[in-house]
C-alpha cells in the first residue's frame, strides 16, 4: 500500500511540474490572443490587460483593409505544401543512403553536408538574388520552392533517426528476398520511419510558413507575397504600429499551422518505431 | 547492458556483404549516388555558386549598383581590426550561452518526465511543441510587450512583489536576457520532443535489466539513458549552435522599437547586435556589399569553429567505437 501511495504522490508532483511548464509554454499565445482583442492604446496602458477586450472584429476589419490576407495565405500554403513533399522525399532518400550503406566517398560527402549545414544563409543571399533575377524567378513563388526542395538539416536529422530505427536484420531479410534499392527504401525504410517523417514534414511546413527573411528579399512585388511578409509590411509601413491589428494578423496566420500540427501530431505521438523487428 | 553494442553497429549493412559478382565502383554504387544527388545538385546551383560569388565579392568594393573594384585582402584586414565585429561575436556568444544551456537542461528534464508520465502524455507533447510553431516575427512582438519597461508584464510582476523595475530593452544585460528568454521559450519544447524521440528508441528491456541489477533512477539515467542519448544530444547541440549563433529575427524584431540609428543596430549601445544583425547593417544600411561578404565569411568561420568543438566534445566516447 505504502509504495502505491508513494508512487501516486510522485505522479502528482510530476504532473504539477509538467503543468507549470505547460502554462509557461501556452501563456504568450494567450497573451497574443488577448492583445488581438484590444486597441493599441489599451495594450500599452497599465496595468496589463489579462482579459479579452471587445475590439477583435475591428482589428480584423483593419487587417483585411491593410493587406491581402487570403491572397498571401494562399501563397504561403502553396509554397509550404510543395516544399514539404519535396523535402520529405529527397531528404529521406539521401538519409537512408547515409545511414545504411557504405560506398566510396561516403564520409567525405557527409562531411560536406555538415559543412553546408553550417553555411550561414546570409553568405549566399545576395548572389542568390542576383542569379534568380537572371533566371527570372524573382517575384514568383518558384524562387522560394526550388532552393528549399532538399536541405542538409533534414538529411542529418533523418540519418540520425534511421541509424537506430531501421534494424539491419530487416534490411538483410529484404535483400535476401531480392528487393532492390528503391524497394528497400519504400517498403522497409519508410514504414518504419513514419514518425520521423511526420516530424520532418511538420518542421519543414512550419519553417516555410514562418520564413520571412528570404521571401522578403525574393518577392519583389508587394501585392504578391507570403503571409509573413504581408505581416511585416503591416509592422513597418504604418509609422506607429497598430499592435492590436498586427497581433490579430499573427493569431489568424497561426490557424492553418495549428490545423496541420494537430493532424500531424498524431503521427508523432504514435509509438516511435518501436519493435519493428519484433513484429 | 549487453545488448547495447547491437544498437551501435548501424553501418554494417547489406552493402558490406561480399558481392557475389564483383562490380566496379560506379556500376555497383550508382543508385546510392543518384539517391543523394538532388540535394547536392540544388546546393551546386543555389549554394556553391552563390557562396563562390560571395567569396569573390569579399575581395572587392561594391555598392550593389556600380562596377566592382578590386580590394585585395583589405576587407579582411579591416574585419580583423573592426571592434564592432568583435563586439557582435561576444554579444552572439553570450546570448547563445544564456539561451542554450538552460534550454538543453530544461528540455532533457522535460523529456525524461514526459517519458515516465503515463497519462496525458500526448497533451503535454502537443502543448510543449507549440512555441516552436509560431513565427519569430509575431512572438518577438509579444515578448517586446512582455519585457517592456513601462507597461510590460515582467515589470508589473516585479512591482507587485515590491522589487525594482528593470529597463529590460534599454540595458546591455536586460537586452541579452530578453532575447535569450525568447529563444529558450521557443526551443525548449522542440528539443524536449527530440530528446523524447531519442528516449523512446531505447529498448525497455535495458531499463528492466538495470532495474533487476538494482540500479536506482539516477544511476539508470547516467548509465543507460545518457550514453544511448548521446547521438540525440549531439544533434540538439549542433542544431542549437548553428541556429543560435545565427540569430537575427529575434533581436531585430525585438529591438526595432528601441533602435535609434537603424533597424539593424541592436538596441541601445548595440547590446543586442548579433553577428548576423551586423552583417545586415553593413550590407543593407551601408550598401557595403564587399565588406558585408567579408563579415559573412567571418560569421561562417565562428560557426564552424563552435560546431567542431561541440562535435569533438561529444564524439570522443560516442559513435567512434
Amino acid at each position: 500500500m505504502a509504495s502505491i501511495k508513494g508512487s501516486r504522490r510522485r505522479g502528482i508532483a510530476l504532473h504539477a511540474v509538467l503543468i507549470v511548464g505547460l502554462l509557461l509554454s501556452a501563456f504568450p499565445f494567450y497573451w497574443a490572443v488577448i492583445m488581438s482583442t484590444h486597441t493599441s492604446s489599451e495594450i500599452f496602458s497599465y496595468p496589463p490587460k489579462l482579459l479579452p477586450g471587445s475590439h477583435f472584429l475591428e482589428n480584423v476589419r483593419n487587417l483585411f483593409d491593410a493587406i491581402d490576407f487570403f491572397g498571401s495565405m494562399w501563397n504561403s500554403l502553396l509554397v509550404a505544401t510543395t516544399v514539404t513533399f519535396l523535402v520529405l522525399f529527397f531528404d529521406s532518400l539521401a538519409a537512408f543512403v547515409f545511414a545504411k550503406f557504405r560506398f566510396p566517398g561516403r564520409k567525405l560527402l557527409f562531411a560536406l553536408l555538415m559543412l553546408i549545414f553550417m553555411v550561414p544563409a546570409q553568405l549566399a543571399a545576395i548572389p542568390q538574388f542576383v542569379i534568380m533575377a537572371k533566371i527570372g524567378w524573382i517575384g514568383s513563388m518558384t524562387a522560394l520552392i526550388v532552393p528549399a526542395a532538399a536541405n542538409a538539416f533534414g538529411i542529418f536529422w533523418m540519418r540520425q533517426y534511421m541509424k537506430s530505427a531501421i534494424h539491419d536484420e530487416l534490411l538483410d531479410a529484404a535483400k535476401l528476398d531480392g528487393a532492390n534499392f528503391m524497394r528497400q527504401y519504400w517498403h522497409v525504410a519508410l514504414p518504419v520511419v513514419r514518425p520521423g517523417l511526420a516530424f520532418l514534414g511538420i518542421f519543414t511546413f512550419m519553417g516555410q510558413w514562418n520564413d520571412y527573411a528570404w521571401p522578403l528579399i525574393a518577392l519583389t512585388n508587394p501585392d504578391n507575397v507570403t503571409l509573413q511578409v504581408a505581416l511585416s509590411q503591416l509592422n513597418g509601413t504604418h509609422g506607429t504600429t497598430d499592435y492590436g491589428m498586427v497581433m490579430t494578423g499573427a493569431v489568424l496566420a497561426l490557424v492553418p499551422l495549428l490545423i496541420v500540427f494537430a493532424i500531424g501530431a498524431r503521427q508523432i505521438i504514435g509509438d516511435l518505431a518501436k519493435g519493428a523487428v519484433r513484429e | 547492458m549487453a545488448t547495447v553494442p547491437a544498437l551501435e553497429k548501424p553501418t554494417m549493412t547489406v552493402a558490406d556483404a561480399p558481392a557475389v559478382q564483383p562490380k566496379t565502383g560506379l556500376r555497383k554504387y550508382w543508385h546510392l549516388y543518384a539517391a543523394i544527388s538532388p540535394f547536392y545538385l540544388l546546393f551546386l546551383a543555389f549554394g556553391l555558386v552563390p557562396v563562390g560569388f560571395s567569396l569573390y565579392l569579399s575581395f572587392h568594393r561594391w555598392d550593389g549598383l556600380g562596377s566592382m573594384e578590386w580590394a585585395g585582402l583589405s576587407q579582411y584586414q579591416y574585419l580583423l581590426s573592426d571592434s564592432d565585429f568583435w563586439q557582435s561575436i561576444g554579444t552572439t556568444i553570450v546570448i547563445w550561452a544564456l539561451a542554450t544551456f538552460p534550454m538543453i537542461f530544461l528540455a532533457m528534464v522535460t523529456a525524461v518526465m514526459l517519458n515516465s508520465a503515463v497519462r496525458y502524455k500526448n497533451l503535454y507533447r502537443f502543448a510543449y511543441f507549440l512555441p516552436n510553431v509560431t513565427s519569430v516575427v509575431a512572438i518577438a512582438i509579444v515578448f517586446g510587450s512582455i519585457f517592456s519597461t513601462n507597461f510590460g508584464l515582467v515589470n508589473a510582476l516585479l512591482q507587485a512583489v515590491g522589487l525594482d523595475q528593470v529597463a529590460w530593452l534599454n540595458t546591455p544585460w536586460g537586452i541579452k536576457v530578453a532575447i535569450a528568454t525568447l529563444m529558450t521559450w521557443q526551443w525548449t519544447g522542440y528539443n524536449a520532443i527530440i530528446f523524447l524521440a531519442g528516449l523512446q528508441t531505447i529498448p525497455s528491456d535495458l531499463y528492466e535489466a538495470a532495474r533487476i541489477d538494482g540500479a536506482g533512477p539516477v544511476q539508470t539515467f547516467f548509465r543507460v539513458t545518457l550514453p544511448l542519448l548521446r547521438p540525440t544530444l549531439l544533434f540538439v547541440l549542433v542544431v542549437s549552435t548553428v541556429t543560435g549563433l545565427q540569430s537575427f529575427s529575434e533581436p531585430q524584431v525585438l529591438l526595432q522599437t528601441t533602435a535609434n540609428e537603424s533597424t539593424f543596430s541592436g538596441g541601445p549601445d548595440h547590446a543586442g547586435r548579433t553577428m548576423v544583425l551586423y552583417f545586415f547593417q553593413q550590407t543593407f544600411d551601408n550598401n557595403d556589399f564587399g565588406y558585408g561578404a567579408a563579415v559573412a565569411w567571418g560569421i561562417f568561420l565562428v560557426v564552424v569553429l563552435f560546431s567542431i568543438i561541440n562535435w569533438r566534445l561529444l564524439q570522443r566516447r560516442g559513435e567512434e567505437q
